[in-house]
């Protein structure tokens, strides 16, 4: 089937996560050999979760770790695991 | 969840075995069972929260309440999962109190009903990891993901900063597979939209583009 970039646009979250059906693939790939627009769309996308993905993106606060044992610690002091 | 372990899953753990014991009365150990994971749930309520003091509250009470609830940990599904099930209820509730709700439900159909255009650019096409180095560019990913409505943003959290599976996904949120999928693409397109023309006019005085070839997809 031929693609025109709208539907193309459709998939380009499951043809990044390698998820879309063969046949549909294809017809993806068969638009993106000759369509640069969209070739740069599904680049950029692609970039966008890499970067998202980054641990720099949401980093721990500093003392995080700390702060979160000492929680811990004190909780330990007078609390049980509640019986399964 | 209503089965114990079997015994071999118990052997083949050291993470079943930290639990059993400190089930069986060596807490101390519970420090240790959940170093590994304190970045991931912070990443996760931070992503959901938006609020770096939130997050921080959210993943203490969310640690806390796993230990109280150790025992009823039964080993089919992965540890970190469980916990980030505990987490997300956890930022789930926070979100609600602040009565946000409503107003992401009216984000929600203004957003189905619009139709998608990606923003279209011919020639950002390096991958960008050396940009994060400037907080500039770190501010951008996170006020994009921010601003996305409540449930694009649980999904973008736990796919795309998270990378948990489809499956892992839609059985944290409660969802189908297809509506996980169709979540996703939303999302990711909204985070496209917006955050490609700022990237890219960001990151156009300084282009490196070394890492081109290295990677599989160029």
């Amino acid at each position: 089937m031929v693609l025109n970039c709208r539907h193309v646009w459709e998939h380009i979250s499951e043809y990044i996560d390698g998820t879309l059906d063969p046949q549909v693939r294809a017809d993806v790939e068969r638009h993106l050999a000759h369509c640069e627009i969209c070739s740069a769309i599904i680049d950029a996308t692609r970039n966008i979760i890499i970067l998202t993905a980054d641990d720099r993106v949401f980093e721990l606060p500093i003392d995080f770790s700390k702060r979160l044992h000492a929680r811990i610690d004190e909780f330990l002091q007078h609390e049980h695991p509640e019986p399964g | 969840m209503t089965n114990s372990p079997p015994v071999d899953a118990l052997e083949n753990s050291p993470e079943l075995a930290l639990i059993a014991s400190i089930l069986a009365g060596d807490r101390e150990k519970f420090h240790l069972l959940i170093r590994p994971y304190e970045t991931q749930l912070y990443r996760t309520a931070v992503a959901l929260l938006k609020n770096e003091a939130d997050a921080e509250d959210v993943v203490q009470d969310a640690v806390l309440k796993a230990y109280r609830k150790l025992a009823s940990f039964r080993g089919d599904s992965k540890f970190s999962t469980w916990l980030i099930a505990i987490t997300l209820n956890e930022a789930r509730g926070r979100l609600r109190r602040d009565n946000r709700a409503a107003v992401d439900s009216i984000d929600e159909l203004r957003e189905g009903n619009t139709d998608y255009t990606p923003a279209p650019l011919t020639d950002w096409r390096e991958v960008p990891l050396a940009m994060l180095e400037r907080q500039e560019i770190r501010a951008l990913v996170q006020k994009a993901v921010s601003e996305l409505p409540d449930s694009y943003r649980e999904i973008v959290t736990l796919r795309d900063v998270e990378e948990l599976s489809v499956n892992d996904t839609a059985s944290l949120l409660g969802i189908s597979i297809s509506s996980v999928k169709v979540r996703l693409h939303r999302a990711r397109m909204m985070l496209q939209k917006k955050l490609a023309p700022q990237l890219k006019m960001v990151a156009a005085p300084q282009r490196k583009r070394r890492l081109l070839g290295r990677l599989p997809w160029f």
